[in-house]
């Protein structure tokens, strides 16, 4: 792939199948996701997804021309060119000795992170940010010794009173005959 | 209100939709489906020998009659068993709801006996599909179905029902509306885009439309000849667009495209403005994409927003239903007449007669479809397979009627004629319909025969027998230097495969017999089966060899050029 990388915002239905759907679409035009992350949106029955890939901007927009095209998806944007806040979420475990881990801490300040757990010999620093910083944060941490790494992945929201939905479902809430939740069989699900 | 159990819910939402036909086969998971149907004895069920005739016969159906096609499959190899029809009807924007049986509810994802997750399976083949795990959602998914089927771009849904929800009990509502938030099909064109396309069409000196499926589809057929007939713009037809033009009239010029006409691949390369209403840009119609059209501004009206700009580059985007917005276009195109332009056309057609006809005493596989043609009136339907002769078929097609061509055209299904020409039938009982068969493709779908006798179908099958897997014989003989390799096999004697299957079979080997047998087909209030044994070594002409441009097309060799004559 040739291009940069895009930040793709997309409202879908939350139910079973959805996201094999999605990616179905990424798959046949031969796109790699860099990341994905998934979850609850502000309204209820209506995730909310986050892709970014790596392409050049026409293939980009036909293959989110292609999402549309899935029922479920109730709305989908390239916000790349718009002004958005974007952060990613990383846990990071690193070995520690007595000896070094004021220096861990030292640096876990500096970038305005955070120890949210202590071991003898390891800590794990929780950091937010953009993926730069992070990247930084984890080149400062390495020498040290990585024992464990997770990364969530972007998420990004346009900057200003923009709403990413449009009009708000008159009942409030997206759920059609599949009822969130309460009582029915359930195979797989969306997340 | 009274509960009944999921497949008569099932059986309720399909009179709902004012369906008459299924076109199925049982099997375990779906049984209740069975059970349910001589409560409902105003829907016929068709039974099929194999599912994929199912999804094909309901395929064909749906093209004709306009309405949705329904199919039916049990779980696993039943399921699977459709994969290729659901296919061939999502390449060909056909509405077809498939509903499946499924393993119970409780064993999924466990390997159930004949458990196959179809709707994982054809995620990427269909325009939606849904597993129901609830009796209650029954209603709402196949109102769903239909929905999404038949609206904006048609395309395949199928709905996948374990057999214990189709088993539990529920009261039956149908939804009077369905609400999609995430589906909203738009259906006027932007005013502003459509006048631009009138400004551009005014301006232009050699317009051309390029009419596909979209127009079919639509129903478009009256306004697209409005819109050629105000300013006589010649107007090309692709594959599936065959008929929504009329064949006989001045302004038709044909099929584009590999083996289209001559004149209208040069016409494409010659034109200012083209106007491709309900058409994707094949690249069997279009050729190296990056030498296609180069002189054109390109006016692309569809109602699918993902196909504006994915193969070529579009000047004015038109998304709507392509009837809607010729409706807007039509008053602000200003009245023309091209002469110079038509007369190009003209000149092109006498110079390069495209498919003009050799003399010749033997049996000539364009020969007998021409005839066929000519012989059966301009009312008849016809369906045909996929390879040589699908293209001579479409060659020779100069007709009328906007049905009356169904074909495989995206997926190239070969075998889709018979099984094509049942649901024809089933939609046109009265009128003749012919299967224009290849004799390697009859050979995959001709176990269907057998629902001629069952169902009294008066189906007329001409099977074009070269002997050979004609196309792929005719790619090996021009870019795999004639390594004639799997083209020929070994072939049943097909007249008394159909009187072994209950309908008439008759063996064409002489010319002089063709017209008489076509006319004896034609008097015989059955099914006939004629097996025309023509020339073996005969290539489909004009051909663009793939990947060159559409100024590259090679027109028809002399006659003394053809292996038959040598």
């Amino acid at each position: 792939m040739s291009g940069r990388i895009h930040t793709i915002v997309a409202l879908v239905e939350n139910r079973p199948g959805v996201l094999n759907k999605i990616a179905s679409k990424w798959r046949q035009r031969a796109f790699n996701i860099e990341s994905l992350t998934v979850g609850h949106s502000e309204v209820p029955g209506l995730s909310r997804m986050t892709f970014t890939v790596d392409g050049a901007a026409h293939d980009i927009e036909q293959v989110t021309k292609q999402l549309y095209k899935v029922i479920e998806v109730v709305k989908i944007t390239d916000v790349t060119d718009e002004q958005t806040v974007a952060r990613e979420l990383a846990l990071i475990k690193v070995a520690t000795t007595k000896e070094n881990r004021s220096s861990i801490i030292e640096i876990v300040d500096v970038f305005r992170a955070r120890v949210v757990d202590v071991a003898t010999d390891s800590v794990v620093i929780e950091a937010t940010g953009m993926e730069d910083k992070i990247d930084a944060l984890i080149g400062m941490l390495t020498p040290f010794g990585l024992k464990e790494l997770v990364r969530t992945g972007r998420v990004a929201m346009v900057r200003g009173g923009t709403p990413a939905l449009p009009e708000a479902p008159a009942d409030g809430a997206f759920h059609r005959y599949r009822s969130a939740g309460e009582g029915k069989p359930k195979v797989g699900s969306l997340i | 209100m009274t509960k009944i159990n999921g497949a008569e819910i099932i059986m309720e939402c399909l009179r709902k939709e004012g369906v008459e036909i299924i076109f199925g086969y049982p099997g375990g998971a779906n049984l209740p489906m069975y059970d349910a149907l001589k409560k409902y004895p105003d829907i016929k069920h068709v039974l099929v020998r194999h599912e994929q005739s199912a999804a094909h016969a309901a395929d064909a159906y749906a093209r004709v009659s306009g309405k949705a096609g329904v199919a039916w499959a049990t779980s696993g190899p039943g399921a699977t068993n459709l994969v290729t029809g659901i296919a061939n009807a999502w390449m060909d924007s056909v509405p077809l709801v498939c509903i499946t049986g499924q393993v119970v509810s409780w064993l999924l994802g466990r390997d159930g006996f004949q458990e196959a997750d179809i709707t994982g399976i054809t995620i990427p083949i269909v325009k939606h599909n849904v597993l129901v795990l609830d009796v209650e959602d029954i209603a709402p998914a196949i109102a769903e179905a239909f929905h999404i089927a038949t609206t904006g771009r048609p395309g395949p849904v199928l709905v996948d029902i374990p057999r214990d929800v189709q088993q539990q009990l529920c009261e039956f509502e149908y939804p009077e509306k369905v609400d999609l938030p995430g589906y909203q099909p738009t259906v006027k064109g932007h005013p502003q885009q459509v006048k631009r396309a009138a400004q551009l069409i005014d301006e232009s000196e050699k317009p051309l439309i390029l009419a596909g499926h979209g127009v079919v589809i639509a129903r478009a057929a009256e306004e697209l000849r409005e819109l050629a007939e105000k300013a006589q713009i010649p107007v090309v037809t692709t594959l599936l667009g065959l008929g929504g033009f009329p064949g006989t009239h001045e302004l038709n010029m044909g099929m584009p495209g590999m083996h289209g006409m001559y004149w209208n691949n040069l016409g494409i390369q010659e034109a200012d403005v083209i106007v491709a209403i309900g058409m994707r840009f094949d690249d069997r119609v279009t050729g190296a994409l990056k030498d296609f059209a180069p002189n054109a501004k390109i006016i692309h009206i569809d109602i699918d927003p993902a196909e504006i700009g994915k193969n070529v580059k579009t000047l004015v985007p038109i998304v709507g239903d392509v009837k809607a917005v010729l409706q807007q276009l039509i008053p602000h195109v200003k009245p023309a007449r091209h002469d110079a332009w038509r007369g190009w056309f003209a000149d092109m057609r006498q110079k390069h007669p495209s498919i003009a006809i050799p003399e010749t005493d033997k049996i000539l596989p364009q020969y007998v479809i021409k005839k066929i043609y000519e012989l059966s009136g301009p009312k008849a339907y016809y369906a045909t397979g996929v390879g040589q002769h699908q293209m001579w078929a479409a060659q020779y097609f100069w007709g009328d009627n906007p049905y009356s061509f169904v074909t495989s055209g995206g997926l190239g299904t070969m075998g889709f004629e018979v099984p094509a020409a049942i649901g024809v039938q089933f939609a046109r009982p009265k009128d003749t319909v012919w299967a224009f068969c290849g004799d390697g493709g009859f050979q995959m779908t001709m176990q269907e025969l057998a629902l001629c006798t069952e169902y009294e179908l008066p189906i007329k099958f001409a099977i074009i027998n070269n002997n050979y897997l004609g196309m792929v014989r005719q790619w090996q003989d021009t870019f795999y230097a004639g390594n004639k390799e799997s083209v020929r096999m070994f072939q049943p004697d097909f007249v008394k495969l159909a009187e072994a299957m209950g309908i008439t079979g008759i063996r064409v080997s002489d010319k002089a017999m063709v017209e008489s047998s076509i006319e004896a087909a034609l008097r015989h209030p059955g099914a006939v089966l004629i097996d025309f044994q023509v020339e073996e070594i005969e290539d489909v002409y004009p051909m663009m060899p793939p990947g060159v441009s559409l100024s590259d097309t090679i027109d028809q060799p002399k006659v003394e050029q053809r292996e038959y004559a040598r």
